[in-house]
Protein backbone atom coordinates (compact mmCIF):
# COMPACT_ATOMS: atom_id res chain seq x y z
CA UNK A 1 0.00 0.00 0.00
CA UNK A 2 1.33 3.41 -1.03
CA UNK A 3 -0.25 6.60 0.30
CA UNK A 4 -1.38 9.08 -2.37
CA UNK A 5 0.13 12.16 -0.66
CA UNK A 6 -0.72 14.41 -3.64
CA UNK A 7 -4.46 13.93 -3.14
CA UNK A 8 -4.65 13.25 0.61
CA UNK A 9 -6.48 16.18 2.27
CA UNK A 10 -6.47 15.40 6.02
CA UNK A 11 -7.65 18.80 7.31
CA UNK A 12 -10.32 19.53 4.71
CA UNK A 13 -11.67 16.00 5.06
CA UNK A 14 -11.71 16.16 8.85
CA UNK A 15 -13.43 19.58 8.88
CA UNK A 16 -15.91 18.45 6.21
CA UNK A 17 -16.56 15.25 8.16
CA UNK A 18 -17.23 17.21 11.36
CA UNK A 19 -19.73 19.32 9.40
CA UNK A 20 -21.46 16.14 8.17
CA UNK A 21 -21.63 14.93 11.78
CA UNK A 22 -22.99 18.30 12.91
CA UNK A 23 -25.71 18.23 10.26
CA UNK A 24 -26.65 14.66 11.28
CA UNK A 25 -26.68 15.75 14.94
CA UNK A 26 -28.95 18.72 14.24
CA UNK A 27 -31.31 16.63 12.13
CA UNK A 28 -31.91 14.01 14.83
CA UNK A 29 -32.01 16.44 17.78
CA UNK A 30 -33.88 19.39 16.22
CA UNK A 31 -36.03 17.64 13.62
CA UNK A 32 -36.10 14.12 15.03
CA UNK A 33 -35.03 12.58 11.71
CA UNK A 34 -32.23 10.30 10.56
CA UNK A 35 -30.07 12.07 7.99
CA UNK A 36 -29.97 9.41 5.29
CA UNK A 37 -29.91 10.72 1.73
CA UNK A 38 -31.24 7.61 -0.01
CA UNK A 39 -34.12 7.34 2.47
CA UNK A 40 -35.03 11.04 2.24
CA UNK A 41 -34.95 10.93 -1.57
CA UNK A 42 -36.61 7.52 -1.88
CA UNK A 43 -39.46 8.73 0.33
CA UNK A 44 -40.12 11.59 -2.08
CA UNK A 45 -40.66 9.07 -4.88
CA UNK A 46 -43.50 7.31 -3.08
CA UNK A 47 -45.45 10.58 -3.45
CA UNK A 48 -46.94 10.63 0.04
CA UNK A 49 -48.10 14.23 0.45
CA UNK A 50 -47.96 14.12 4.25
CA UNK A 51 -44.19 14.00 4.57
CA UNK A 52 -42.98 15.47 1.28
CA UNK A 53 -42.41 18.93 2.84
CA UNK A 54 -39.47 18.13 5.10
CA UNK A 55 -37.86 15.91 2.48
CA UNK A 56 -38.10 18.64 -0.18
CA UNK A 57 -36.81 21.35 2.20
CA UNK A 58 -33.75 19.23 3.02
CA UNK A 59 -33.08 18.44 -0.65
CA UNK A 60 -33.36 22.13 -1.63
CA UNK A 61 -30.76 22.89 1.04
CA UNK A 62 -28.39 20.34 -0.48
CA UNK A 63 -28.98 21.71 -3.98
CA UNK A 64 -28.17 25.23 -2.72
CA UNK A 65 -24.85 24.08 -1.20
CA UNK A 66 -22.41 24.55 -4.12
CA UNK A 67 -23.54 28.08 -5.05
CA UNK A 68 -23.64 29.34 -1.44
CA UNK A 69 -20.32 27.76 -0.44
CA UNK A 70 -18.70 29.50 -3.42
CA UNK A 71 -19.41 32.87 -1.70
CA UNK A 72 -17.35 31.84 1.33
CA UNK A 73 -14.72 29.35 0.18
CA UNK A 74 -12.59 29.89 -2.96
CA UNK A 75 -13.05 26.94 -5.31
CA UNK A 76 -9.32 26.21 -5.52
CA UNK A 77 -9.46 25.12 -1.85
CA UNK A 78 -11.95 22.39 -2.76
CA UNK A 79 -11.07 19.09 -4.45
CA UNK A 80 -11.84 19.40 -8.15
CA UNK A 81 -13.97 16.45 -9.31
CA UNK A 82 -12.09 13.73 -11.20
CA UNK A 83 -14.66 11.52 -12.93
CA UNK A 84 -12.98 8.63 -14.71
CA UNK A 85 -16.10 6.61 -15.53
CA UNK A 86 -17.75 7.17 -18.90
CA UNK A 87 -21.48 7.81 -19.30
CA UNK A 88 -22.40 4.13 -19.72
CA UNK A 89 -20.68 3.18 -16.46
CA UNK A 90 -22.22 6.19 -14.71
CA UNK A 91 -25.71 4.97 -15.70
CA UNK A 92 -25.03 1.42 -14.47
CA UNK A 93 -23.54 2.84 -11.25
CA UNK A 94 -26.61 5.03 -10.70
CA UNK A 95 -29.03 2.13 -11.20
CA UNK A 96 -27.06 -0.06 -8.76
CA UNK A 97 -26.82 2.73 -6.17
CA UNK A 98 -30.53 3.61 -6.42
CA UNK A 99 -31.79 0.02 -6.26
CA UNK A 100 -29.22 -1.15 -3.71
CA UNK A 101 -29.69 1.70 -1.23
CA UNK A 102 -33.48 1.20 -1.19
CA UNK A 103 -33.20 -2.60 -0.83
CA UNK A 104 -30.58 -2.22 1.91
CA UNK A 105 -32.44 0.72 3.56
CA UNK A 106 -29.56 3.17 3.52
CA UNK A 107 -26.32 4.51 2.13
CA UNK A 108 -23.11 6.14 3.36
CA UNK A 109 -25.03 8.76 5.37
CA UNK A 110 -27.86 6.72 6.93
CA UNK A 111 -25.92 3.52 7.68
CA UNK A 112 -22.35 4.84 7.54
CA UNK A 113 -22.62 8.05 9.58
CA UNK A 114 -25.89 7.87 11.57
CA UNK A 115 -25.98 4.08 12.00
CA UNK A 116 -22.38 3.75 13.17
CA UNK A 117 -22.80 6.82 15.42
CA UNK A 118 -25.67 5.13 17.24
CA UNK A 119 -23.74 1.83 17.36
CA UNK A 120 -26.35 -0.11 15.36
CA UNK A 121 -25.18 -3.67 14.52
CA UNK A 122 -27.51 -3.63 11.48
CA UNK A 123 -25.79 -0.53 10.09
CA UNK A 124 -22.36 -1.95 10.90
CA UNK A 125 -23.14 -5.01 8.77
CA UNK A 126 -24.50 -2.80 5.96
CA UNK A 127 -21.45 -0.48 6.06
CA UNK A 128 -19.05 -3.44 6.09
CA UNK A 129 -20.91 -4.95 3.13
CA UNK A 130 -20.95 -1.83 0.92
CA UNK A 131 -17.33 -1.03 1.78
CA UNK A 132 -16.28 -4.59 0.89
CA UNK A 133 -18.19 -4.43 -2.42
CA UNK A 134 -16.62 -1.02 -3.14
CA UNK A 135 -13.08 -2.31 -2.48
CA UNK A 136 -13.77 -5.36 -4.67
CA UNK A 137 -15.26 -3.31 -7.52
CA UNK A 138 -12.33 -0.87 -7.60
CA UNK A 139 -9.86 -3.75 -7.50
CA UNK A 140 -11.59 -5.37 -10.48
CA UNK A 141 -11.91 -2.12 -12.46
CA UNK A 142 -8.41 -0.79 -11.80
CA UNK A 143 -6.25 -3.87 -11.52
CA UNK A 144 -7.93 -6.68 -13.43
CA UNK A 145 -9.08 -4.80 -16.54
CA UNK B 1 -42.72 32.51 12.16
CA UNK B 2 -45.26 29.75 12.02
CA UNK B 3 -44.39 26.26 13.22
CA UNK B 4 -44.23 24.90 9.68
CA UNK B 5 -41.91 27.71 8.54
CA UNK B 6 -39.53 26.96 11.44
CA UNK B 7 -39.51 23.29 10.49
CA UNK B 8 -38.95 23.86 6.76
CA UNK B 9 -36.23 26.45 7.43
CA UNK B 10 -34.33 24.18 9.85
CA UNK B 11 -34.52 21.24 7.42
CA UNK B 12 -33.25 23.48 4.61
CA UNK B 13 -30.32 24.66 6.78
CA UNK B 14 -29.39 21.09 7.74
CA UNK B 15 -29.42 20.10 4.04
CA UNK B 16 -27.22 23.11 3.26
CA UNK B 17 -24.72 22.24 6.02
CA UNK B 18 -24.61 18.63 4.86
CA UNK B 19 -23.94 19.73 1.27
CA UNK B 20 -21.16 22.05 2.45
CA UNK B 21 -19.66 19.16 4.45
CA UNK B 22 -19.61 16.97 1.35
CA UNK B 23 -17.95 19.68 -0.75
CA UNK B 24 -15.34 20.65 1.88
CA UNK B 25 -14.49 17.03 2.75
CA UNK B 26 -13.75 16.26 -0.92
CA UNK B 27 -16.45 13.57 -1.16
CA UNK B 28 -17.91 15.28 -4.24
CA UNK B 29 -14.72 14.24 -6.05
CA UNK B 30 -15.23 10.64 -7.24
CA UNK B 31 -11.45 10.38 -7.67
CA UNK B 32 -11.06 10.72 -3.88
CA UNK B 33 -13.67 8.04 -3.18
CA UNK B 34 -12.11 5.62 -5.64
CA UNK B 35 -8.67 6.60 -4.29
CA UNK B 36 -9.84 5.43 -0.86
CA UNK B 37 -11.36 2.21 -2.21
CA UNK B 38 -8.17 1.41 -4.15
CA UNK B 39 -6.30 -0.36 -1.35
CA UNK B 40 -3.71 -1.99 -3.61
CA UNK B 41 -2.99 1.13 -5.69
CA UNK B 42 -2.15 4.71 -4.68
CA UNK B 43 -4.28 4.98 -1.53
CA UNK B 44 -5.98 8.25 -0.46
CA UNK B 45 -6.97 7.87 3.23
CA UNK B 46 -9.13 11.07 3.24
CA UNK B 47 -12.48 9.23 3.44
CA UNK B 48 -11.46 7.62 6.74
CA UNK B 49 -11.05 11.10 8.25
CA UNK B 50 -14.43 12.19 6.84
CA UNK B 51 -16.14 9.21 8.50
CA UNK B 52 -14.09 9.61 11.68
CA UNK B 53 -14.95 13.31 12.01
CA UNK B 54 -18.64 12.71 11.30
CA UNK B 55 -18.98 9.78 13.70
CA UNK B 56 -17.05 11.58 16.47
CA UNK B 57 -19.77 14.27 16.47
CA UNK B 58 -22.64 11.89 15.70
CA UNK B 59 -21.76 9.54 18.56
CA UNK B 60 -22.53 12.20 21.18
CA UNK B 61 -25.61 13.49 19.36
CA UNK B 62 -27.19 10.05 19.06
CA UNK B 63 -26.21 9.27 22.65
CA UNK B 64 -28.18 12.37 23.69
CA UNK B 65 -31.04 11.57 21.30
CA UNK B 66 -31.50 8.08 22.80
CA UNK B 67 -32.26 9.66 26.19
CA UNK B 68 -34.87 12.05 24.80
CA UNK B 69 -38.51 11.44 23.99
CA UNK B 70 -39.03 14.53 21.80
CA UNK B 71 -36.96 16.61 19.40
CA UNK B 72 -36.07 20.25 20.15
CA UNK B 73 -39.10 21.45 18.17
CA UNK B 74 -41.39 19.31 20.32
CA UNK B 75 -42.13 16.59 17.76
CA UNK B 76 -41.37 12.89 17.66
CA UNK B 77 -37.86 11.43 17.48
CA UNK B 78 -37.97 9.03 14.54
CA UNK B 79 -35.27 6.55 15.54
CA UNK B 80 -34.92 3.50 13.28
CA UNK B 81 -36.86 0.54 14.69
CA UNK B 82 -35.52 -2.29 12.54
CA UNK B 83 -32.56 -4.27 13.82
CA UNK B 84 -32.93 -7.14 11.32
CA UNK B 85 -29.75 -8.33 9.67
CA UNK B 86 -31.24 -10.14 6.68
CA UNK B 87 -30.66 -10.93 3.00
CA UNK B 88 -32.29 -7.67 1.86
CA UNK B 89 -29.89 -5.60 3.96
CA UNK B 90 -26.75 -7.40 2.82
CA UNK B 91 -27.69 -7.83 -0.84
CA UNK B 92 -28.80 -4.18 -1.02
CA UNK B 93 -25.56 -2.96 0.58
CA UNK B 94 -23.47 -5.13 -1.76
CA UNK B 95 -25.25 -3.77 -4.87
CA UNK B 96 -24.88 -0.22 -3.56
CA UNK B 97 -21.17 -0.74 -2.84
CA UNK B 98 -20.59 -2.14 -6.33
CA UNK B 99 -22.22 0.94 -7.89
CA UNK B 100 -20.31 3.22 -5.53
CA UNK B 101 -16.97 1.69 -6.55
CA UNK B 102 -17.90 1.79 -10.23
CA UNK B 103 -18.22 5.58 -10.58
CA UNK B 104 -17.21 6.94 -7.14
CA UNK B 105 -20.61 8.53 -6.44
CA UNK B 106 -22.92 7.78 -3.53
CA UNK B 107 -26.34 9.51 -3.29
CA UNK B 108 -25.39 12.73 -1.42
CA UNK B 109 -22.29 13.68 -3.42
CA UNK B 110 -24.14 12.78 -6.65
CA UNK B 111 -26.89 15.30 -5.85
CA UNK B 112 -24.48 18.03 -4.72
CA UNK B 113 -22.23 17.55 -7.79
CA UNK B 114 -25.29 17.76 -10.01
CA UNK B 115 -26.16 21.08 -8.36
CA UNK B 116 -22.57 22.20 -9.00
CA UNK B 117 -23.20 21.64 -12.71
CA UNK B 118 -21.44 18.32 -13.36
CA UNK B 119 -23.22 16.67 -16.33
CA UNK B 120 -22.07 13.14 -15.36
CA UNK B 121 -23.42 13.66 -11.84
CA UNK B 122 -26.79 14.68 -13.32
CA UNK B 123 -26.86 11.47 -15.37
CA UNK B 124 -25.90 9.51 -12.24
CA UNK B 125 -28.78 11.08 -10.25
CA UNK B 126 -31.34 10.34 -12.98
CA UNK B 127 -30.16 6.70 -13.16
CA UNK B 128 -30.23 6.49 -9.34
CA UNK B 129 -33.83 7.75 -9.25
CA UNK B 130 -34.70 5.16 -11.91
CA UNK B 131 -33.07 2.44 -9.78
CA UNK B 132 -35.13 3.59 -6.79
CA UNK B 133 -38.33 3.51 -8.84
CA UNK B 134 -37.53 -0.02 -10.06
CA UNK B 135 -37.13 -1.02 -6.42
CA UNK B 136 -40.48 0.59 -5.44
CA UNK B 137 -42.22 -1.22 -8.30
CA UNK B 138 -40.69 -4.62 -7.49
CA UNK B 139 -41.29 -4.16 -3.77
CA UNK B 140 -44.99 -3.35 -4.28
CA UNK B 141 -45.44 -6.23 -6.71
CA UNK B 142 -43.68 -8.56 -4.28
CA UNK B 143 -45.91 -7.48 -1.41
CA UNK B 144 -49.07 -7.88 -3.49
CA UNK B 145 -47.88 -11.36 -4.53
CA UNK B 146 -47.37 -12.24 -0.85
CA UNK B 147 -50.87 -11.02 0.04
CA UNK B 148 -52.33 -12.99 -2.90
CA UNK B 149 -50.67 -16.19 -1.62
Amino acid sequence: MTIDWNHFTPWASLVGGILLGLASALFILVNGRILGISGILGGLLTLKRSDAGWRAAFMLGMLAAPATLAWVVPSDLLSAPRIEAGYALVVIAGLLVGFGTRLGSGCTSGHGVCGLSRLSPRSLVATGSFMAAGFAMVYVMRHLF
Amino acid sequence: MTRTTTHRLSEFIVGLLFGWGLLISGMTDPGKVIGFLDLTGLWDPSLALVMGGAIAVGFFAFGAAKKRTHNFLGGALHMPTSSDIDKRLILGALLFGAGWGLAGFCPGPGIVSMAAGQPKAAVFVVAMLAGMLVFEWMDRRGRRALIAV
